[in-house]
């Protein structure tokens, strides 16, 4: 294909990306760089139905005329990305100092907001994708075995975790393990311990979530394995048959390399995905236990009155930095293998 | 259902009502947009102010639990989506910050004959808002099953949480006391009620310093943690919602739940009529040897848009009139604890009355308070659940308030 032809099909796919995700992504890097202008105050009486007292009340008028002058709001350079809530490069600095013992460090390190997220993001992302990998892949040899009468009813059925929205996903489950839930209930007996709850502890938490992950991305993986599983060559697995190759071998040495390409597929959408978890944290009402980066972000927006727009544009930028290093090994080995069959 | 099914049938006799009187609203044209939160005595207010419309007058309504994101950019715009925000002390923080709302004296003077002096919220002298009911977390409590047990009506946090071990080793109930613990604004709210009772100041006075890490600040702690120590593991996850069902369902014998709940939680006709039969209202219990209620008071009422027109807001707070009316609270006095004229507290407003004359605090309208808040509702899961000590979750908290504080510009 000519490059002008080339560029002449993807021109509008390129304009809409642009539009849609370069621009939003630049505003919001521009955006973190800015906070609020000073408050200007001043003391004013406030009465209400239970009485009158004399409070700090922000200045409306001189706010208005210093967002008019400055609409982004005041410079602060990296100052939102190096500040507590984010890297917090000076809490940092006094842990390493102050701390007896690498545990210690560590330990403190994981009460600040940003690392104690990226603590239980990171496990969720490493724990849940292979799970994800290996499940849907069994599912799809499963069903991909199964006679085809009762075939499309199961595969419908199979793919219902991840149909179902995923914060309804969540919440059924939540209520299913509640205490006086199903699940939870039958735990308590099964285990004859009635302070028993899967809401409870961080780690009990932490395994919910995940299992909860899983449960939602399998179908993902398994669907595509299972496109994949038609196009197995049938006469490389029938001369295996030959060769006498039992069942477990035929899958060893045929399928899995066949559905290499397609594992590599699923495991760049499940890190990316998997990196920004967030409907089951809400869903859950799992906050107290783990918190994600895009939690900190939803939190930021809408846990407070005000929004704090700096903090949650500096967080999805590291949360970009996070998916590009997470994605970097994947994307490597695929450009590596791709120079090698063109060259 | 029943229930349900009670407040349709008054809504649709008071909407029919007003409607035929529509002349009485007395309104010659505007446009009329209300936005507001979504509860029962709400929906009766803006229902009232919805049959205002006319020909010349469109009235229109968005109830939503979302209005406290939606009404700082709705009301941004000019002209603004909606004429009218109801708000209460938290969310007209953010309207005033930003110079949203305009004042209503001239209003007031002019259409405003059937209001008391105190549902006037005045600031720097001005009418800012106008309030119609009040609200607060006070005590609710089984009355057979505290009997049964020997325990007389607990006045304080102290007594409830011996009335709970008791009822824990001796009544045989798992669970004694629930709260609104889940972390967020629940368990931030509870953090506050707590300081309060015990005559803590979050902030040093005239400044947005925070100051709540000290004695009160680790008091206060200390009782949510003996609180939590008799609860059922779970209780990290209930928020005001999630307790309904462990109410009614006879899950707990104590709790401190919202005035607004009340009504519905000792209906009879409701789903558990034994329960709520059986549940009795009290003022919020003190604290610490303090004399005021370990509660922060609440008011719902409206603010008016600024960027709209003279001829809209004229429309606007005449229907708003009508909206809280002095026979709306009359046909429903049950729905809420009402701040109009003419009402008399009924069973569901003892709660919150007692509490309000036991001299309870207002929760601060400082326009810093709801970043400290945040910063309570997201620092203090880890103590409670006993990772941490009570001074490195202030510690945290403290941190996580200034870095947003100076965020927004309230700190340098």
């Amino acid at each position: 294909m000519r490059h002008r032809t080339f560029f002449a099909f993807i021109l509008p796919s390129l304009v809409v990306m642009l539009l849609f995700i370069a621009l939003p992504i630049l505003s919001v890097a521009y955006q973190s760089l800015f906070i609020e202008h000073e408050q200007a105050m001043t003391a004013v009486e406030t009465c209400d139905p239970f009485g009158c007292k004399t409070e700090l009340r922000v200045d409306a008028a001189a706010m208005e005329a210093l967002r008019e002058a400055e609409p982004m709001g005041k410079f602060n350079g990296l100052g939102t990305y190096a500040n507590s809530s984010h890297l917090a490069f000076d809490e940092l600095a006094a842990i390493w100092r102050d701390s007896p013992s690498l545990g210690v460090a560590f330990t403190r390190m994981l009460n600040l907001p940003l690392y104690k997220a990226l603590s239980f993001t990171l496990a969720y992302t490493f724990i849940v994708t292979p799970l994800v990998i290996i499940t849907g892949f069994f599912i799809a040899l499963g069903v991909n075995a199964i006679p085809g009468l009762i075939k499309g009813p199961v595969i419908f059925f199979s793919l219902l975790p991840m149909i179902v929205t995923p914060l309804i996903g969540s919440l059924v489950l939540f209520w299913m393990i509640d205490s006086n839930g199903i699940l939870g209930a039958s735990l308590q007996r099964l285990l004859g311990d009635p302070s028993l709850t899967l809401k409870a502890s961080p780690t009990l938490t932490w395994t919910v979530l995940m299992v909860y992950g899983v449960w939602h991305s399998a179908p993902f993986s398994f669907i595509v394995y299972y496109a994949g599983l038609q196009s197995v060559p049938k006469d490389t697995l029938e001369s295996a048959m030959i060769d006498g190759a039992s069942r477990w071998e035929r899958v060893r040495y045929v399928i899995i390399p066949h559905l290499l390409p397609l594992t590599t597929f699923i495991a760049l959408m499940q890190l990316m995905d998997n990196f920004r978890v967030l409907e089951p944290i809400v869903g859950f009402s799992a906050a107290a236990n783990a918190t994600s980066l895009s939690y900190l972000i939803y939190n930021d927006l809408r846990g407070a009155e005000t929004p704090l727009f700096g903090s949650a544009g500096a967080t999805s930028m590291l949360t970009i930095c996070g998916v590009i290093i997470l994605l970097s090994p994947v994307l490597l080995r695929t450009w590596r293998d791709f120079n090698r069959k063109t060259h | 259902m029943k229930h349900t099914l009670r407040y349709t049938a008054a809504l649709a006799a008071l909407l029919a009502s007003a409607s035929l009187a529509h002349a009485d609203c007395g309104i010659e044209k505007g446009s009329v947009r209300i936005l507001s939160n979504d509860f029962l005595a709400l929906q009766l207010v803006s229902a009232a102010a919805t049959a205002c419309a006319s020909d010349t007058v469109t009235v229109t309504s968005n109830l939503t639990a979302e209005h406290k994101n939606i009404q700082v950019p709705a009301l941004s715009t000019n002209p603004s989506s909606y004429t009218i925000a109801v708000v209460a002390n938290g969310s007209l923080v953010p309207l005033l910050n930003d110079g949203l709302v305009r004042p209503m004296d001239d209003l007031v003077a002019k259409y405003g004959q059937q209001l008391q002096p105190n549902q006037l919220i005045k600031i720097d002298g001005k009418v800012m808002a106008i309030a119609f009911m009040a609200n607060a977390q006070h005590l609710m409590y089984r009355k057979s099953v505290l009997d049964a047990a020997g325990i007389a009506e607990p006045k304080t946090y102290e007594d409830m949480v011996a009335a709970a071990v008791t009822l824990k080793e001796k009544g045989g109930i798992a669970s004694p006391l629930v709260a609104n613990f889940k972390p967020g604004w629940d368990l931030g709210q509870e953090f506050v009620n707590m300081f309060s009772g015990y005559g803590g100041e979050f902030f040093e006075p005239g400044t947005a310093n925070l100051a709540i890490n000290g004695e009160a600040g680790l008091k206060a702690l200390a009782m949510m943690k003996a609180m939590a120590d008799t609860m059922a593991p779970e209780y990290m996850t209930y928020d005001t919602n999630s307790l309904d069902p462990v109410w009614t369902g006879s899950g707990a014998a104590m709790m401190n739940m919202w005035g607004s709940r009340a009504s519905a939680i000792i209906d009879t006709a409701g789903a558990a009529p034994d329960v709520a039969a059986d549940t009795v209202l009290a003022a919020a219990p003190t604290v610490g040897g303090g004399t005021i209620p370990a509660t922060t008071l609440w008011w719902d009422g409206f603010a008016m848009a600024k960027n709209i027109t003279d001829e809209d807001a004229e429309a606007s707070f005449q229907a708003m009139m009508a909206g809280i009316a002095p026979e709306v609270a009359a046909a429903n006095p049950a729905a809420a604890a009402w701040l109009i004229k003419g009402y008399e507290p009924t069973p569901a407003a003892v709660g919150v009355f007692a509490t309000v004359a036991a001299g309870a605090k207002p929760y601060p309208m400082l326009p810093y308070m709801g970043l400290l808040h945040t910063a309570l509702g997201n620092n203090l899961a880890e103590f409670m659940q006993g990772q941490e000590s009570a001074e490195q979750a202030l510690a945290d908290v403290t941190t996580a308030y200034n870095t947003a504080a100076t965020e927004a510009g309230f700190l340098k």
